[in-house]
């Protein structure tokens, strides 16, 4: 089935040594830092394939690059090799099935990958879920963030060459999905939302559990600052590497802590439709003007101690009362369109979802944070040695799940 | 307009948290302002606009597309691309039987119907952009293709992010974009025939092999397979 | 050597094997103690504790029949015979460097007068063999990690070499028995409780010759070459079994020589100030031993605690500021020498 089109052949289009260019207006390319390349030597140029099996990137990730002995001239990430169609999926299955589903697009952090899906349905049925299930989902929904944000302190750490903080990340992260897997009975795949509320209430006893991890985690994040953040060698490492510019990650789509470590001021949580109680405590949204990768592992840090202290603020304020609204048993969602987005820990995460009255949507397309973050490497990439790369890999924090779908 | 009218159960305790339910139609003063300067700028290139659950949907002419990204970034502040997509508005092919008990697929209306702004045809292609700063506020864009050849000027000139959301478009519905600087393939093989988001598309895993769950069912020591209807309707 | 009437044919035969045994045999301690047992306990783990029962002592010994039993694999494009060397020429240079190192008065199985000279010299052959792995490999992770070595090691020779000039100045001979019965007679402002240790006068040679000596090893911080999340195994990618154990042995047992180096250059050796004679010969193994494994200690605590240093660094690392500070502590050495004379 052709187009009639002529395209370029793909992968690696017009053979070795043709990398497509982006055409941007004048305005964007005064933006652009040129890519120096010292030529003094007549050398030939080195294709290196790194992945699809690479430890640096974080799954089946494949980056093409073009190198001049270490710099890079050019790069072309290939995605795709853990497509699972999605967004085809959608369309023959229930609004539950599909819960189930979405819970692995976002391996890391999957409660939070249900929560808008959910909050979209049940915009669309007009109702919603009881304040109790409202703060245990925001609950969940922080500690999903803490626990991807633990693993991401310390394996950075690990690309850059440090190993020991990586285990520090994963062993304080034991204690977030011991958490998790109490309420939900799920480590990573909490499958917990239903549409009106929650499956379960919390455990007893769970909410002091919850506060003694909550201040193991704010000391455990004073232990990275110490060990990563005050490093030396980590700091030249990462400062003033992979800088994205403000106004061109926003036209890029990069959203999260990436953006926010270009100094952009947006929150979902603060700014966006007001699905989960989060304007009812205090909390603060962290920014870092440099834009490099410092910046933002130094904003995820931040970002996870503000969630610690979150949590801590919502147990003590959670209402009591019952979790799941009252909902027929078999659920069809009357007909209509809503777009719910989040503020998921990768970036902004939503879904669109388009119900036409059945028990399962018409079309939902799934908008995922690492889309838009990985889309801007070729850009970024350009100019930087080959152990940078790896840096603005670790940095950027993207999950294979959530690029592929 | 929502149609089951359900209420939450009564809660024992005052309401703590304000409550999340949004009128599919309503729209605040900001969305309200901006849909006024997009009427006021593209005229009679919008088609039909509406609004849902808070967003404003704006249904352009497909000549002003790309016009309308301009003016949604340079004027109306919105920085932000959220995603370029597409929508196939033929009804979903039903790969079960009616009657069969088979309640692992939803049954999809077999009447082809549009969502809010309507649509002039089987394929649209909509986008969302949001403004990172001031009141945050963002909009949703549609417009409609050529059904037998569709395609749509690009947004890469305008929002380089776009580049990316065009690839996958056009292999999972085959809309072209005119002025892309390299329309390949990003998901899928490059020697990948067909575009597996359109609804003549089948999804080959339910074809091959039913549900198992309703066929494999086997009865737990020492009940009869009476019990096999329940396990069907337990799927939902 | 022992007093016995033994011929040249029969001494040569005995210290070969003595070399040849104790390579691997420090290698594993080395890599027991410090990369299954410390960085475990740094990484809050327990590392191996099953194999041997008794906090998994055994490990290597079953790691290494383990690679020895293991299949040879070689890469269809790769250079055959240079591919089979490479790591022969790696431990080669290992071996050689452990026959100037003396471990008591009489125990060592060479005694060089150009001792300090002949171990610089012939460490720095393992750069060939580095070369030569990556290039055979056929694989362009591996040449790139070749690349980066070959740069880095010779980079980091001149450190090594001029930190150990101060000390040679100081002790006015090359000969590492030499230098040990220096820092054994030495005194301090006339007490000669401790000797003289040429830590206490060398500590900038001693600083530079361990931060030398970390890149030597290709360790982290300075690890580029072997970069882990990188280029996974460098070099050494494409080597599987007997010739990967032939690079562990030889990466960890040039960690130990030249631990057993800096002891003996900056730490006095086998020697302790009041045992002489026969009683050294006893003593002198054991302490040598005790000094080896605190500076290693150090190596590794570095090792296991720092990021890596991007290759521009790390060559700005040595060339700006490694190599005028050890030209400096020359001329101060040589300048505070000829004061005190």
């Amino acid at each position: 089935m052709t187009t009639g089109t002529e395209l370029p052949p793909p992968n690696l289009p017009g053979g070795v040594g043709q990398l497509p260019e982006v055409h941007l207006d004048p305005q964007m390319l005064r933006q652009l830092a040129e890519a120096q390349v010292n030529v003094e030597l007549d050398t030939g140029d080195m294709i290196l394939n790194l992945g699809p099996q690479h430890p640096a990137t974080h799954g089946t990730l494949r980056l093409v690059v073009r190198l001049d002995g270490e710099r890079v001239i050019a790069a072309d990430p290939v995605i795709g090799y853990m497509h699972r169609g999605y967004e085809k999926l959608t369309e023959y299955r229930t609004y539950p099935q599909i819960t189930t589903l979405i819970n692995r697009i976002d391996w890391l952090s999957s409660f939070a990958n249900e929560v808008p899906f959910i909050a979209g349905a049940e915009m669309l049925m007009g109702i919603e879920a009881p304040p109790r299930a409202q703060y245990i989902r925001t609950i969940l929904t922080e500690l999903s963030r803490i626990a991807t944000f633990l693993l991401f302190l310390g394996e950075m750490g690990l690309q850059v060459g440090a190993i020991t903080p990586a285990f520090y990340g994963f062993r304080d992260r034991e204690y977030v999905l011991n958490l998790i897997e109490a309420v939900t009975g799920g480590r990573f795949h909490p499958n917990f939302n239903r549409i009106g509320g929650l499956k379960d209430d919390l455990p007893w006893g769970w909410n002091s559990d919850t506060r003694t991890t909550m201040r193991k985690v704010l000391e455990s994040c004073d232990e990275f600052e110490n060990l990563v953040v005050g490093n030396p060698i980590f700091e030249q490492r990462t400062r003033s590497i992979g800088i994205i510019p403000a106004d061109l990650g926003a036209a890029y789509g990069v959203s999260g802590s990436n953006i926010r470590a270009s100094g952009v001021d947006w929150d979902l949580r603060r700014d966006g439709n007001p699905h989960l109680p989060y304007n009812e405590i205090e909390w603060k949204v962290w920014t870092h003007p440099d834009g490099d990768s410092f910046a933002r592992y130094w904003v995820r840090l931040q970002e996870t101690r503000e969630s610690a202290r979150m949590v801590l603020q919502l147990i003590d304020q959670m209402p009591s009362g019952p979790i799941m609204s009252k909902v027929p048993r078999i659920i069809k969602v009357p007909e209509g369109e809503v777009w719910v987005n989040t503020e998921n820990p990768l970036g902004e995460m939503g879904y669109y979802i388009v119900s036409k009255g059945a028990t399962g949507p018409f079309r939902v397309k799934i908008r995922s944070a690492s889309f838009s973050n990985v889309s801007i490497l070729p850009w970024m990439l350009r100019g930087v040695y080959v152990p940078d790369i790896i840096t603005i890999l670790a940095s950027l924090y993207f999950i294979l799940g959530d690029i592929d779908r | 307009m929502p149609g089951a009218e359900v209420e939450a159960t009564e809660s024992s305790v005052a309401e703590a948290t304000a409550s999340t339910i949004v009128e599919s139609g309503a729209l605040d003063d900001a969305a309200t302002q901006m849909l006024a300067r997009l009427e006021a700028e593209l005229g009679d290139a919008i088609v039909e606009h509406g609004a849902t659950y808070g967003d404003v949907v704006v249904r352009v002419r497909p000549d002003a597309w790309r016009r309308t990204a301009t003016f949604c970034k340079e004027e109306l502040g919105c920085d932000y691309l959220s995603f370029v997509s597409a929508i196939d508005w033929m009804p979903t092919p039903a790969i079960v039987d009616e009657g069969s008990g088979d309640t692992s697929t939803p049954a999809q209306p077999k009447e082809t119907t549009y969502g809010v702004a309507g649509s002039g045809g089987r394929f649209q292609v909509f986008a969302i952009v949001a403004s990172t700063r001031g009141a945050h506020q963002r909009v949703v864009l549609k417009t409609d293709l050529d059904d037998a050849q569709p395609h749509i000027e690009s947004w890469v000139p305008v929002y380089p992010g776009a580049d990316w959301h065009e690839r996958e478009t056009w292999e999972m519905f085959g809309i072209v974009f005119d002025g892309h600087p390299a329309l390949r393939h990003l998901y899928l093989p490059f020697e990948f025939e067909g575009h597996p988001l359109r609804k003549d598309y089948p999804l080959l895993a339910r074809e091959v092999k039913p549900w198992p769950g309703l066929v494999d069912v086997e009865p737990m020591p020492g009940e009869d397979s009476d019990d096999t209807d329940a396990a069907a309707v337990e799927a939902s | 050597m022992i007093g016995l009437q033994i011929g040249w044919g029969t001494t040569l035969a005995i210290k070969t094997l003595i070399v040849l045994g104790f390579v691997p045999l420090s290698a594993l301690i080395l890599g027991y103690t410090f990369l299954l047992k410390m960085m475990s306990h740094m990484q809050s783990r327990l590392g191996p504790m099953d194999p041997g029962g008794f906090h998994g002592w055994y490990q290597l010994i079953g790691d290494g029949l383990k690679f020895m039993q293991k299949e040879d694999i070689m890469p269809a494009e790769a250079d055959r015979r240079v591919f089979a060397l490479a790591p022969a020429v790696v431990v080669l240079s290992t071996f050689l460097v452990f026959v100037v190192i003396p471990a008591g008065p009489r125990l060592v199985v060479e005694p060089l007068d150009v001792g300090v000279f002949y171990a610089l010299a012939v460490s720095s052959l393992s750069v060939i063999g580095v070369l030569m792995a990556g290039w055979a490999s056929s694989n362009k992770f591996a040449l790139m990690g070749a690349l980066r070595a070959a740069a880095q090691l010779i980079a980091y020779e001149l450190p090594l070499v001029l930190a150990v000039v101060g000390v040679v100045m100081q002790a006015g001979t090359m000969s590492l028995q030499g230098i040990v019965f220096h820092q054994q007679s030495g005194s301090l402002f006339g007490w000669s409780g401790i000797g003289q240790p040429f830590i206490l006068t060398q500590f900038v040679g001693f600083a530079l010759f361990m931060v030398a000596a970390q890149a030597e090893l290709t360790q982290p911080p300075f690890d580029m070459p072997v970069a882990e999340s990188e280029l996974v195994a460098g070099y050494m990618v494409e080597y599987t079994g007997f010739r990967f154990l032939f690079f562990f042995i030889g990466e960890f047992g040039t960690a130990f020589a030249f631990s057993a180096l800096a002891a003996t250059l900056f730490l006095g050796g086998w020697s302790v100030p009041w045992v002489h004679g026969v009683a050294a010969d006893w003593l002198g193994p054991l302490v040598l031993f005790a000094k080896v494994m605190f500076v290693a200690f150090l190596m590794f605590w570095a090792r296991f605690t720092y990021p890596r240093l991007r290759e521009d660094q790390l060559q700005a690392l040595a060339w700006k500021w490694l190599i005028p500070i050890a030209l400096v502590n020359i001329l101060a050495t040589g300048v505070l020498k000829v004061a005190f004379r």
